[in-house]
Parts: C-alpha cells; sequence; structure tokens
C-alpha cells in the first residue's frame, strides 16, 4: 500500500481546520506525536493562541495489564480551560481509547466550551464511540499494520507503515 | 534476602536505595516530574491507582512522611488506610508477620511501612504474596529510599546535573537512615564529592568504604560546596553520653549564616524536617534565601506518587 505524501496530508488538514476555527481556539496535542503535528498546525495557521500538551500516560485503561508507560512527560495546558474551546490533535486515530483518556485529563483541569478532535490519519477500527472533525486521511488498514508519525532531524515529519505492534 | 527488582527488571518493592541503577533513579525523578504538575492542577488528582487498597503501617511515630504518603496515595486516587500499629495490636502481642496477613486478608495492594527495626520492610516484602508492594518509608538506622529520592529530586530541579556537583550532609551520620540513603543515591548518580560532617561520635568508623569524605570540622567541610545536606539530631543522642550539650553542638556544627558563607554563593540548604532549631539549623538559614526546605515537601508528594505509581504497575 503506498501512502501519500506526507506534507500533502497535512496541507488538506491544516486547510479544513482554517475554515472552521474560531479565533480563541487552542490546539492540544497529545504525546509524542500528536504534540508534533499540534506544533506544525499551529505554525501552519499561524495562531497566536497559547499550545497545550498532554501526557496521558496516568489517565491509560490499559496501565493494570502494562504498567506505567516508560517515558511519561508533564502534560502542559498553559491556559484556563475554563469555558475555553479546545481542539485536540492526534497523529493517528484508532480505537480512541487514547482520546478518551485525554478528554478525561482535560476535565480536571476545568470545563471547556468544547473540545473538537484533529487527527492527521483516521485508520478505521473504534472501540469507543469517538469521532474526529477534521481529518487528514482515511486508511483502511489491517489489524497487523501500524502507522506511526516520525519527525527528523530538521523538524519534517513523516508517516511511516510498518508490520507489528 | 528480598530482591526488590523482579525478573523483568521492573522494582517490584522499595527497600532501599543500594543497588538500584542511576537509570531506574533517573526513571523515578522522571516520573515524578510529570506528577509534579498534577498536584498544580484543580483537580489535584489522576485515576491512576482507583480501586486500589494502600496500608500506611507506621510501628514508629511520624508525621510528615506519613502524611506525604497518605496524600500521594490519594492523588492516585488509592483508598489510604492508615494504621500507628505502636497503639495497637503490638500492644496485643500480635507479631509484625501476624499483622501483615491480616491486613493482606482486607485485600491490600500496597504496604508503606515505618518501623524501629532495620530489615522490617524487607521480612514483610519477602513474606506478602507477589501482588502486593512494599515501601520501605524508614527501618531502624537502615534506609529511608524515599527521602534520598526527594532529596535528589529537589538537588536536580535547582541543580540540574550532578555531575559537577560537591555534596555535604551534616550531622548525625551514625544513627542516620536518611544518611545512607542519600549516600548510595548521590554516589549511583554519579556526584563527584560526597562529604560526611560530624563529630567523631556521631560518624561511623569506615564511613569513606561508602565512597564520602569525612570531615569533623564544618570551616573545612563546607568549603565550596554546592549542596548542604542537614539532619535532625535526636533529642536521645543529646541525652547519652555521644554529646555534652545542644548548645555545644549548636556551636560547632549547627548551620549558622557565617558557616554557610563558606559554601559556594548559589549552595542550597535542605533538611528532611522536622527541624531543630538553634540545634542543627539557625532559624535565619532555615527561613533564608537559600533554603530550598519546602520545596522538598513539596516535591517529596510527587516522588512519592511516581515510587507507588511504578510500584503499582509492575
Amino acid at each position: 500500500m503506498e501512502l501519500p505524501q506526507t506534507r500533502d496530508v497535512l496541507e488538506k488538514l491544516a486547510k479544513d481546520i482554517r475554515i472552521d476555527l474560531s479565533d480563541d481556539a487552542i490546539l492540544v496535542g497529545i504525546h509524542t506525536g500528536g504534540a508534533w503535528l499540534a506544533e506544525e498546525l499551529h505554525r501552519m495557521l499561524s495562531l497566536s493562541t497559547p499550545l497545550g500538551m498532554l501526557d496521558i500516560s496516568f489517565y491509560r485503561d490499559d496501565f493494570e495489564r502494562i504498567g506505567l508507560h516508560p517515558e511519561v512527560k508533564p502534560s502542559d495546558i498553559p491556559f484556563d480551560v475554563d469555558g475555553a474551546d479546545i481542539l485536540l490533535v492526534d497523529d493517528v486515530l484508532y480505537t480512541g481509547r487514547t482520546v478518551r483518556a485525554a478528554i478525561n485529563e482535560i476535565f480536571d483541569y476545568g470545563r471547556p466550551a468544547r473540545i473538537r478532535l484533529a487527527v492527521l490519519v483516521d485508520r478505521g477500527g473504534r472501540e469507543l464511540p469517538i469521532e474526529a472533525r477534521f481529518t487528514g486521511i482515511k486508511l483502511d488498514l489491517d489489524e497487523n499494520r501500524m502507522i506511526d508519525l516520525l519527525r527528523n532531524e530538521t523538524g519534517g515529519l513523516e508517516l511511516r507503515l510498518r508490520v507489528g505492534n | 534476602m528480598q530482591r526488590q527488582i523482579n525478573k523483568n527488571g521492573e522494582l517490584q518493592h522499595l527497600l532501599t536505595i543500594e543497588g538500584l541503577s542511576s537509570a531506574m533513579l533517573h526513571h523515578i525523578l522522571d516520573t515524578a516530574e510529570s506528577f509534579v504538575g498534577v498536584t498544580e492542577r484543580e483537580v489535584k488528582k489522576v485515576p491512576l491507582l482507583r480501586g486500589k487498597a494502600i496500608f500506611n503501617l507506621f510501628f514508629e511515630p511520624s508525621t510528615r512522611t506519613r502524611t506525604t504518603f497518605e496524600i500521594a496515595a490519594k492523588r492516585l486516587s488509592a483508598d489510604v488506610i492508615n494504621l500507628n500499629i505502636s497503639a495497637s495490636s503490638q500492644s496485643k502481642g500480635e507479631t509484625l508477620l501476624d499483622t501483615v496477613n491480616n491486613l493482606s486478608a482486607m485485600h491490600a495492594d500496597m504496604f508503606i511501612v515505618r518501623h524501629a527495626q532495620s530489615g522490617a520492610a524487607h521480612l514483610i516484602a519477602n513474606h506478602v504474596a507477589p501482588e502486593i508492594h512494599v515501601i520501605n518509608a524508614g527501618d531502624g538506622r537502615h534506609a529511608h529510599p524515599t527521602q534520598a529520592l526527594l532529596d535528589m529530586y529537589t538537588i536536580r530541579h535547582f541543580k540540574r546535573d550532578f555531575h559537577e556537583l560537591r555534596v555535604a550532609i551534616v550531622g548525625d551520620i551514625m544513627h542516620s537512615r536518611v544518611a545512607r540513603s542519600q549516600i548510595h543515591a548521590l554516589t549511583t548518580l554519579g556526584v563527584p564529592e560526597v562529604r560526611v560532617i560530624a563529630p567523631k561520635t556521631l560518624l561511623p568508623k569506615g564511613v569513606e568504604h561508602l565512597g564520602v569524605h569525612p570531615y569533623h570540622d564544618m570551616s573545612k567541610g563546607l568549603k565550596d560546596v554546592d549542596v548542604l545536606l542537614m539532619l535532625r539530631l535526636q533529642n536521645e543522642r543529646m541525652q547519652g553520653a555521644l554529646l555534652p550539650s545542644a548548645q555545644e553542638y549548636f556551636k560547632y556544627y549547627g548551620l549558622t549564616p557565617e558557616k554557610l558563607a563558606l559554601a559556594k554563593p548559589d549552595a542550597i540548604v535542605m533538611h528532611p524536617g522536622p527541624m531543630n532549631r538553634g540545634i542543627e539549623i539557625d532559624s535565619a538559614v532555615a527561613d533564608g534565601p537559600q533554603s530550598v526546605i519546602l520545596p522538598q515537601v513539596t516535591f517529596g508528594i510527587a516522588v512519592r506518587m511516581a515510587v507507588m505509581s511504578i510500584l503499582a504497575g509492575s
């Protein structure tokens, strides 16, 4: 299967968001790929609102099975969540469990006016009733395929397809 | 001897700093850094240990340590049960392991143990079922690993890198489990020069085999240090033959602004609490600009949250 150029997917996502983004909307990226993507979108959309980062390790539903993620990063929410219009950003939408955890974490900072979701790739396979408002590309991937977002030394983002879990 | 690392290389119990790798210590400190943000939010809780039962087993009185463990467990959404055993079953003659058996039958997930006997936490760790975790909150003169970890967190926070530091531990090294754990942590993390400063009667023989430099004189020992770790002088030491008097101790080993001036100008002063003002530390220093004693307390909660969640996830 051929992946489209990551740059093209990014451009399409940024274009869709630009049309429908309020002036006070705040981007919040989910570590790690979603945080890179949020940074990139923040730049592409020339936003002046703050940029938030979430590490959802403390809210995962598989802690019982796999324990604490070995590299937990601090979450950084440099704005008042009460009444905020939040655009949650992640690289890949799959089961929806990560987004569920992120929404729970946001509510521990306050009560936002709205949370919407933007993803670079929607690969199907949902296990929760969660959908993205903005999607770069939809891909139909087999269960044994993984798709990740990588960032190279110059800061460029690149989608990578691989086999495995 | 209970191994605190399980066969997957994960931390099963936290009994002592001795033998833990530098990578493991940094992993705990990194995890704690993420928890510091949690404690500054509107909702100071995460759901990580929801439904877990954590027992604070304190066979020796302690307010601060017990409270910070309790707050840490509650911020992880665990249920906490505090037991001050000196006042209950021990006085009725129940043995340590009987107490633990009874609490295990109540489906305990974690024990936090403070005991006057060295090795008490090890004994419990050896005894409990494999899914139960044990944290040593101070055993006799042996170890107090979470205190040393929060001290390391505080040093890393203010000084960033361990590899350039000169650190002095001052006070009753002989009887201090805190000092022992601090020495293991500092040397493991690569601090090139660890000094211990105490009167001869309070410095154990052969302490230099732990990789530290002993001093008996504050004016030499404090010269150019970056970090001062003060120890609490226990009241019972002053009544015995080890020290002439509290006044005498303060004169030679109490940290005054004059003595602190011998250290580097940006040196930080730490103390595990509770402080004896006017005995090991002067109020002008304890409340002064170089004191980071209160940040230690705050970081202690995040560090204990990190240890509990790493253990519960292993």
